[in-house]
């Protein structure tokens, strides 16, 4: 039957507003993301495409609506029923163990500047999953090797480019073995020479199957690796579809048409 | 008049070991008080800012001399009556507490959202962050202005001579008043006061050094 080859699906975001003061951020955004899809999210700035990411991992609060990973809320559970079952804030621990399933990358890196490339890889995988230090090393080494900066284990970020700090930023997020992985314009803070190593990494990770979920201005990577392509505008999904749909230019979609033009104006 | 001041080097050495356990009370007991408040300023609840803040303003708009009279002559009013020694080193420990509070307010406000962002989204929980990647980090930026005020700690100690409390400076006063040598006696008083807060300055750019990762 196909529809039991059909991956399960991993991220559910249902109907998830939330405003800053008066301006909606969010208006009622769902999307679901299966296992080993690559999502991206692209859009003017400004429509809410960071802030949908952020929600996912909970670095940001939602107002309304869920999101579900492996069919579990992210930052709520149900209230005792004599409130009638109104939503609660998971407790700190709670969000703790929930955030481990979810990897996050940086468009800043904000790798741990007091500790190594590897120290960085090896905090989560001691503090958070338990490791002993020797395993966590030779966990960050692998991850290292993988990036392409097994050499640089010992170094720390400022010994680094930015390029290197960024895919130390990726090893430490996949050494966690997330469910799936967030990365928030990873390259946008990169000299353009080094944005291609960091985007290699990315590539690889696709094909291994990693479940991610990406913002990025890198049209040419996002249509070639990903499964599927989310416009967001004014804080709604605009478009979504296989990337050849969602970037063809006959679309009729004003606005997406609008920011293409744009875009192929700007980086062309 | 070398022979009078040798012979009252014991008791100057009294005064002396005195001056350092004033001092060493003071840092340590404001270290674990201005940290702890320090956290609450950062991190608590409105009502713990408040007051963490009220606190430190308070005291740090009030003169030390003032402040250690205050406990001392003032607190019996209420039925609070202290031995000198302990007013005076709970007046420089207030002092120094509200100082530490800014200290590592700074320190822990200089280390950007993004580190604690980076630190949420591998799973670590509040006191783990706060363990393992800002205060680390703060540390290097709190450390400065810390030994700072341990070295006015140190000099600060002074005051409590005027509670009639032995300690170095009481003992210098004392035998000055039976020899009337007072201008060496002030002088080593003045160098061995030097000699400690050297020491501390350049124990305190050793720890920079040490600590210094961050490229500013």
């Amino acid at each position: 039957m196909a529809s039991s080859n059909k991956p399960p699906v991993l991220l559910d975001i249902a109907e998830v507003s939330k405003s800053f003061g008066a301006v909606n951020v969010l208006r009622s955004v769902s999307l679901t993301v299966d296992k080993g899809e690559v999502v991206t999210i692209i859009g003017p700035s400004g429509s809410g495409k960071t802030t949908l990411l952020r929600c996912v991992n909970f670095l940001e609060s939602y107002d309304s609506g869920s999101i579900r990973i492996d069919g579990k809320e992210v930052g709520f559970r149900p209230g005792p029923a004599r409130d009638s079952g109104a939503r609660q804030r998971r407790s700190e621990r709670d969000l703790a163990s929930m955030r481990a399933e979810t990897g996050m990358v940086f468009q800043g890196f904000n790798l741990f500047p007091h500790l190594t490339a590897a120290g960085n890889i090896m905090l989560g995988l001691t503090k958070v999953r338990g490791k002993s230090s020797a395993e966590a090393r030779s966990i960050a080494e692998h991850w290292l090797g993988r990036v392409g900066l097994g050499h640089k284990a010992d170094s720390l970020p400022a010994e680094l480019s930015g390029g290197q700090q960024q895919r130390v930023g990726i090893a430490r997020a996949v050494a966690m073995e997330p469910k799936i992985l967030l990365l928030d314009e990873i390259t946008s803070a990169l000299d353009p020479e080094l944005v291609g190593e960091v985007l290699a990494v990315v590539r690889s990770l696709a094909e291994d199957g990693m479940t991610m979920v990406m913002v990025t201005h890198e049209m040419a990577f996002a249509r070639d690796a990903s499964s599927r392509i989310v416009f967001m505008a004014d804080g709604g999904v605009s478009a979504v579809g296989p990337p050849k749909e969602v970037l063809a230019a006959e679309t009729t979609n004003e606005r997406l048409r609008a920011f293409l033009a744009r875009f192929r104006a700007s980086h062309f | 008049m070398l022979g009078q001041i040798a012979y009252a080097l014991p008791f100057l050495a009294q005064g002396f070991a005195l001056t350092l356990w004033v001092s060493l009370l003071v840092v340590v007991l404001s270290l674990i008080a201005g940290v702890i408040l320090g956290v609450g300023l950062v991190y608590g609840p409105t009502p713990v800012r408040w007051a963490v803040r009220i606190f430190s303003d308070t005291i740090r708009g009030i003169p030390i001399l003032v402040l250690i009279f205050f406990v001392y002559y003032g607190l019996p009013a209420v039925g609070i009556h202290l031995q000198s020694f302990w007013a005076a080193v709970l007046a420089l420990t207030l002092f120094k507490t509200a100082q530490v509070v800014e200290y590592l307010r700074g320190a822990v406000a200089s280390i950007p959202k993004g580190q604690s962002e980076a630190a949420m989204a591998i799973g670590l929980t509040f006191r783990q962050r706060l363990a393992y990647v800002i205060f680390p980090q703060a540390f290097r930026r709190f450390l400065p202005p810390w030994i700072n005020g341990v070295t006015d700690a140190v000099k600060g100690s002074a005051l409590v001579s005027l509670l009639g409390i032995t300690d170095l400076m009481q003992a210098i006063n004392q035998v000055i008043g039976r020899t009337y040598e007072a201008m060496p006696l002030y002088i080593l008083g003045a160098l061995i006061y030097f000699a400690v807060n050297y020491a501390l300055s350049y124990a305190s750019r050793r720890l920079e050094r040490r600590f210094a990762f961050i490229r500013d």
